[in-house]
């Protein structure tokens, strides 16, 4: 059975704009591949950790060094909208 | 004479160094055949024609005067689009990327600038690397130069055309779950994703970050071996690059396989996998066993359960990472009254398809109330995949199955069917799981004249072992058929 | 300053942040500085341009494990970083690199005192983060919700950033600003960062609830965030309490927000609340290893540990200072520092503290200038307290000695002579001028043999005046004593 999600709330959190079509579109395809995703809970974990390093190392770290920043007209040069020496967006909605 | 861009690596630099040519003369000879190529191919994003010309210069100056930088100094080789190049336009395929142009050089690029490599374009691929086809490319579709009609893999699509084709001596490619082996194998390429670490992700677009690796796409194992050795080793702008030594990569290529244990994945070895790549596979073993190896039988139970894993720790890390694409710093915006919307249309219109598929896909992976059964449930199941792996090196020094489980599929055979496209991964993505090194070697040419791949994988840090039993399935394979197109339609675009 | 309705407890929390000044950023080797041009301090990392990575910065790690030693927190062996995401322009990657489980600090405390009452505030947990860049709301009004564009700088993006978060152990506004001032204290003293509020480099959100005293649920607490000095912090929970309790009382129900303090309406105000509630994503952060904070690292730091706000008070108390002057004292360590070494140098330290405390730091108030630019040592103060000790300055004379040293005029011997301050402490001078004035009256000095101790004021006074006021009076009136036999 393909997995039921709310694909409007998901969109919303991954912040994109998607038509109502393209929601119910995305909602079945997904639904599909996690149908088959799933099959990683029928194997029993319980005493499993889980991998999130695939090398076991610890503690890599950088030194407290200040390296040349960038060019600023350099970085301003690839940006959609800037002014002053400021990226420029529309105005913010909602707070953080 | 041959072509000069047929040459191996290693006779090109033989003939560098012995004057026989110059470096400028082999990138003449490199873009005389993208001329012939790429209108079939579409092999290339961008041809840096200005940059690779002054290079090839300082490399023919710098072997006049005794700088020899080894062995890919002077060598012309491709980079796949989702590595940053500074002043080189870098789009990773998407449109959200269009016109992007960084300020800096991946390391792996770096490394191979430092050893005198002329760096020629950005390969296609798929969409941030995303897809098993270089299908999903906003810039279009690269062609298998074996049969235009037919992909060539994926992700790095682009990087293996153009090597198979010869507009590129080697290619650096990008491996999440499979996307340097898979199309490799579907090239008739050697295709080599090393130990997680050993290579730095500095500057590499990250896709799933725990799986990413860079490698090398190349015509024989011992050029893969001379790209992997010029890119590999710690950099201190990557917190999870391998701080230890690297290891001899390219010490034991003609040691043979005389008592090696090899075992054979069962699992990857019969249901789903296509019967002349079973068969190719089989007689590959046969030969090795010939030669002196020990061939063992072995059962790794959760590879069944590793491609699942994969479709939601892969699209997890990618919701996260590909969120910086938002039309606030670089790249495309699409406007909007507030920057919510600005946001939201942007990355709508950016993204393509399969991207928004799968930053969907992950974001409910890690989303409240879900994470636990799925992605937490992934990176355990991850956990197994790798004390399968450990138990069987218990046994054997390498294991050994197919790389893809068919032979290349037609343009927009799987477009449809994404659990189809998703299993073409089914080999290779277990090594990415456990962190460890595989590469892919041409063994065969099934009965319509496409090349099937062998996969050789071992132990994190086990490339030595690893390239010593990929030479000798090269050696036993005879493998010597080269793509046609490039040679027998010669059209100028 | 701030009463509770009766009948009603307020349960508080703060959560902390602390930016540390380093000279590299978290994540890059970009300067952590702020007087800088927008967008200068930038690079691929905290700009988050493609393919970058971020590597943490050892010193910022060094500088958490410092403060949650200084916090008596457990400081985790191992410790993970996590990524939580949310979209918002002024954070690059959009997502924050963060801690979840697993922080580097937890389970600490900070004791507080308030009107001579110490509370333990128990601290739940001190993690590390990196910032965010620094937004501009342009357009009329200059209000967020005017505003028809945002102007972003990415200079303050990645600097290390330290949250503490308490248990909702305060209980009162007065507590609440204890607990920040110490934290404040604390932070300073270990010099990993100036925290200062009006600049941002330390920011404190209160997490505000009331419920009826005697009962232990917790009701439904808001957030109140933009508060940018101790005293709007508790200014702002004073107001929180008080609204809450009137919504309560009036038999409505508080509303589980974030506010915003206004200082200049002196009121909180909800912010626009979003259809739904955040749901961050945490996971592992897969660009960085885990942590591992071992034992020789952690007795390193220990080692290292500068005397704490709170030690610093004990030690000035038990030299002679009373409270209310220790804490003055170690509120700057420049005037502890005075102190120290002038009470090792053998000067009376309860007259140094109350120098310390009111002359100097009312001089330094009046000049408009830092106590570390006056022109001021402990040799000074030494010197000073010398003379008043050997009889040679009063009380009050040594006070305006001290101004005058102050302001530069040397050192207190140059500048009481300079002020003709010096008192007559010879005694065979004194003797003199108590056997001329003696001599002049004998009838008095008869009187006080037949033990009439009146007539001693005024030979003290003859004295006083003979010698244009500068014997030591005591002194006088002991030679006097002596004179009449007794
Ligand atoms: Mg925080
Ligand atoms: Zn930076």
């Amino acid at each position: 059975m393909p997995v039921e999600i709310d694909i409007a709330k998901v969109a919303a959190l991954a912040r994109i704009a998607l038509s109502d079509e393209e929601l119910a579109a995305y909602g079945a395809q997904l639904g599909v591949i996690l149908e088959h995703a799933e099959r990683v809970q029928a194997l029993p974990t319980d005493d499993v950790e889980p991998t999130s390093h695939p090398l076991p190392l610890v503690n890599a770290f950088r030194p407290d060094e200040v390296w040349p920043s960038l060019d600023r007209d350099d970085v301003l040069s690839q940006a959609p909208d800037t002014v002053d020496g400021y990226y420029r967006v529309p105005q913010i909605l909602d707070g953080p | 004479m041959t072509d000069l861009a047929d040459l191996s690596i290693a006779d090109a630099g033989r003939g560098l160094r012995d004057g026989e040519f110059t470096a400028q003369e082999l990138l003449d000879a490199t873009w005389r055949r993208a001329a012939v190529t790429e209108a079939h191919l579409h092999a290339y994003l961008v041809l840096d024609r200005e940059g690779a010309r002054r290079s090839a210069a300082r490399a023919d100056e710098e072997l006049a005067a005794g700088t020899d930088r080894g062995p890919l100094h002077g060598i012309p080789v491709a980079v796949k689009d989702n590595l940053s190049t500074r002043g080189v336009e870098t789009t990773c395929a998407s449109q959200i990327l269009a016109g992007y142009t960084p300020p800096y050089d991946a390391t792996a690029v770096e490394r191979l600038r430092d050893a005198g490599a002329v760096i020629v374009g950005k390969t296609n691929l798929d969409e941030f690397a995303m897809g098993s086809s270089t299908e999903n490319s906003a810039y279009g579709p690269t062609r298998n130069p074996w049969d235009t009609d037919r992909v060539p893999g994926g992700s790095s699509g682009g990087s293996a055309a153009a090597v198979a084709a010869g507009s590129a001596f080697a290619a650096l490619g990008s491996d999440t779950g499979g996307s340097i082996r898979q199309p490799a194998a579907l090239t008739g390429l050697v295709g080599a994703k090393p130990t997680y670490g050993l290579v730095s992700r500095y500057g590499l677009v990250a896709f799933a970050s725990s799986l990413d690796q860079i490698g090398p796409l190349a015509r024989s194992v011992p050029d893969a071996v001379d790209v992997l050795s010029a890119i590999a080793g710690w950099d201190r702008h990557d917190a999870t690059s391998y701080p230890g030594d690297v290891p001899e990569m390219g010490r034991s290529l003609d040691a043979g396989v005389q008592g090696v244990r090899i075992g054979v994945v069962t699992e990857l070895m019969g249901e789903g996998i296509a019967p002349e790549v079973l068969a190719a596979t089989a007689s590959t073993i046969e030969r090795l066993a010939a030669a002196g190896a020990e061939i063992v039988d072995v059962s790794m139970p959760s590879t069944e359960y590793a491609l699942s894993a994969y479709y939601l720790i892969a699209p997890a890390e990618c919701s996260s990472n590909l969120a910086r694409f938002d039309g606030v710093r670089y790249g495309l915006r699409v406007d909007g009254g507030t920057v919510e919307e600005m946001m939201a249309r942007t990355r709508a219109e950016g993204f393509g398809p399969e991207v928004i598929r799968r930053i969907l896909l992950g974001t409910y992976a890690l989303s409240a109330g879900y994470y636990d059964a799925f992605y937490g449930q992934a990176q355990k199941v991850r956990t197994l995949v790798r004390r399968d792996f450990a138990a069987a090196y218990e046994q054997v020094d390498v294991l050994v199955s197919p790389t893809s489980p068919t032979t290349a599929f037609r343009i927009g055979e799987r477009s449809d069917d994404p659990i189809a496209m998703y299993y073409s991964d089914v080999c290779t993505i277990p090594s990415n799981l456990a962190g460890d090194p595989a590469v892919s070697v041409p063994v065969a040419l099934d009965g319509t004249g496409l090349p099937i791949g062998f996969q050789v994988m071992a132990p994190q840090l086990g490339e030595e072992m690893m390239f010593r039993v990929a030479a000798e399935v090269e050696r036993s394979a005879g493998f010597s058929f080269r793509a046609p197109l490039a040679t027998s339609e010669v059209v100028e675009p | 300053m701030s009463v509770i309705p009766e009948g009603w407890e307020a349960v508080i929390g703060i959560e902390t942040h602390v930016e540390l000044q380093t000279r590299s950023k978290m994540f890059c080797g970009c300067r952590v500085d702020f007087g800088d041009e927008p967008n200068t301090a930038v690079c691929p990392v905290c700009l988050a341009l493609p393919g970058a990575l971020p590597v943490a910065n050892e010193a910022a790690i060094d500088g958490i494990v410092r403060i949650g030693t200084a916090l008596d927190c457990t400081i985790n062996e191992r410790s993970l970083f996590y990524r939580k995401n949310y979209f918002y322009p002024d954070l690059p990657k959009n997502y924050q690199i963060s801690q979840y489980t697993y922080p580097v600090c937890e389970h600490g405390r900070i004791v507080v005192d308030v009107d001579g009452e110490p509370t333990v505030i128990g601290i739940t947990r001190v993690h590390m983060e990196e910032d965010t860049g620094k937004s501009l709301h342009m357009g009329e009004g200059g209000r967020i919700q005017d505003a028809d564009h945002t102007l972003l700088d990415f200079n303050r993006a990645g600097v290390p950033l330290v949250e503490i978060v308490t248990e909702p152990d305060i209980r009162t506004p007065d507590q609440a600003r204890a607990y920040g001032a110490e934290l404040q204290r604390i932070v300073r003293t270990l010099g990993v960062s100036d925290a200062r509020l009006e600049e941002g480099s330390m920011r404190f959100d209160a997490n505000v609830s009331v419920r009826r005293a005697g009962t232990s649920e917790l009701g439904t607490r808001t957030e109140i965030k933009n508060v940018n000095s101790l005293r709007s912090m508790q200014r702002a929970i004073a107001f929180e309490i008080e609204r809450q309790v009137e919504v309560l009382a009036a038999g409505g129900t508080v509303v589980q927000e974030t506010r915003h303090w206004n200082e200049a309406t002196g009121r909180t105000t909800a912010m626009r609340s979003k259809e739904e509630s955040e749901d961050y994503r945490y996971f592992q952060e897969p660009d960085l290893l885990p942590l591992s904070i071992d034992e020789r690292w952690r007795n390193r730091v220990k080692a290292s540990m500068p005397e704490l706000p709170a030690q610093l008070r004990a030690r000035l108390v038990a030299a002679g200072a009373d409270e209310r002057t220790a804490g003055l004292l170690a509120d700057s360590p420049l005037l502890a520092g005075l102190f120290d070494a002038a009470v090792r140098a053998g000067a009376e330290a309860r007259t140094v503290a109350s120098w310390l405390t009111g002359e100097v730091v009312a001089y330094a108030r009046r000049v408009g200038a830092s106590v570390g630019e006056l022109h001021l040592t402990a040799e000074h103060l030494v010197e000073l307290a010398a003379m008043v000790a050997g009889g040679e300055l009063s009380a009050t004379a040594a006070k305006q000695v001290l101004t005058g040293v102050l302001a530069g005029e040397g050192g207190p011997r140059q500048v009481a002579e300079a002020m003709d301050l010096l008192q007559i402490s010879d005694s065979g001078a004194i003797e003199a001028v108590v056997a001329d004035v003696v001599a002049d009256h004998p009838d008095a000095l008869e009187k006080i043999r037949s033990g009439d101790a009146k007539p001693i004021g005024f030979l003290v006074g003859q004295v006083m005046r003979a010698t244009g006021g500068k014997a030591d009076p005591k002194m006088v009136q002991e030679i006097i004593r002596r004179s009449a036999g007794l």
